[in-house]
């Protein structure tokens, strides 16, 4: 009994088979590297605003403006099984409401046909530093940390962060001109 | 077996006798069960409701594209950060979202302010929200993308576009099961 439909089933089936073993071949191979690499990073210009805010219960808060150098080198964590890497910038801190505050600043998609060296001067941040209240002014250990989301053409979906961190204490008086 | 019409497709069929009949019919439902027990076993593993998603916009891209299989876990002792690729559910709204966590205000582990976006968006998800919600909690979200498998979801999307393909592959599938005799 070999008719052709016993043909097409048993290539599909050996088909699937054979992909589905070098998919997982692609993933075990790269589960257990290390991912991590150096960063350079630097914070400056912090400057503190208080604005009127729909989202937080006061409807008032602290917004901070900030510049940053970024200096890191990927071409250690591309490998074949990754697609794409997509790093964030994240500014991290307790206040009095909340025990744990996490802002995303800044973030790029970094896929394998560009560069994956960065070297970002005096970038601004992508998105608003707007704090759940009035608690950046006068914080004195707000840290700046580079963490990014390794993303394979398949298998496990990594969150790293970049070996060093940064602390910054902020300024003590609001801004009030204009100008970022 | 001989009260079947005289049809090559039932030439195996009617060859068995009762005993037969009955292993085809337990070996169908064996297929079935496991299945079954596949799927709600990775609901007692994972934690989530549907700890398997397929992504039907192309929102995250180039991360995630339509068609791509995400497998999730809903671990509620590990804390949702940012970075964390969410799958939440709004209210109003039947399909789940898959959307990166940009903002977390965190209060309590049951008190959580969380923002999401996704990466190929211009904007953050407020507009996605319900009408009045400004932040996530920590109930919205569902489960939290650990795996990746591309293309394997398609089928679901074609299934899903033409409703009665579907149908013909589940009877082609079940016919198949019940009529082969196994050797």
């Amino acid at each position: 009994m070999h008719n052709i439909l016993n043909r097409a089933n048993a290539l599909l089936a050996f088909t699937l088979w054979v992909m589905a073993a070098v998919t997982a071949a692609c993933f075990l191979s790269t589960v257990f590297l290390d991912y991590t690499v150096p960063t350079k990073l630097t914070v400056k210009d912090i400057k503190v605003r208080t604005i009127a805010d729909y989202a937080t219960d006061e409807q008032q808060a602290d917004l901070a403006t900030l510049s940053f150098n970024l200096n890191v080198d990927f071409t250690k964590v591309f490998n074949w099984n990754v697609k794409q890497l997509f790093v964030y910038l994240v500014a991290e801190y307790n206040s009095d409401n909340n025990a744990v505050n996490q802002v995303v600043l800044w973030d790029r998609i970094v896929e394998r046909a560009n560069r994956v060296v960065m070297d970002e001067v005096n970038v601004k941040p992508k998105y608003y530093f707007l704090d759940d209240g009035s608690n950046l002014l006068k914080h004195q250990n707000v840290t700046f940390v580079i963490r990014y989301n390794v993303i394979p053409n398949a298998g496990y979906l990594r969150l790293v962060q970049s070996t060093d961190q940064i602390s910054v204490p902020f300024p003590t008086t609001y801004t009030t001109s204009r100008r970022s | 077996m001989k009260f079947l019409p005289d049809i090559a497709m039932f030439n195996e069929i009617r060859q068995m006798n009762i005993r037969q009949l009955f292993y085809q019919c337990l070996n169908f439902a064996m297929v079935v069960s496991s299945a079954l027990m596949i799927w709600k076993g990775m609901m007692v593993i994972t934690g989530s409701d549907s700890p398997v998603v397929v992504v039907l916009s192309g929102s995250m891209e180039p991360a995630f594209y339509r068609g791509d299989l995400l497998l999730l876990t809903n671990d509620h002792e590990d804390p949702v950060r940012v970075g964390d690729i969410t799958v939440f559910k709004v209210e109003g709204r039947e399909i789940p979202i898959v959307h990166r966590v940009i903002k977390v205000h965190e209060k309590s582990a049951d008190n959580t302010k969380i923002l999401t976006k996704g990466d190929n968006n211009q904007v953050d998800d407020r507009g996605l929200y319900a009408p009045g919600q400004l932040w996530l909690s920590r109930s919205d979200v569902v489960g939290r993308t650990k795996g990746l498998l591309p293309y394997v979801g398609m089928v679901t999307i074609i299934m899903n576009d033409y409703p009665k393909l579907k149908y013909a592959v589940l009877a082609f599938l079940g016919l198949f099961v019940l009529l082969h005799k196994e050797n």
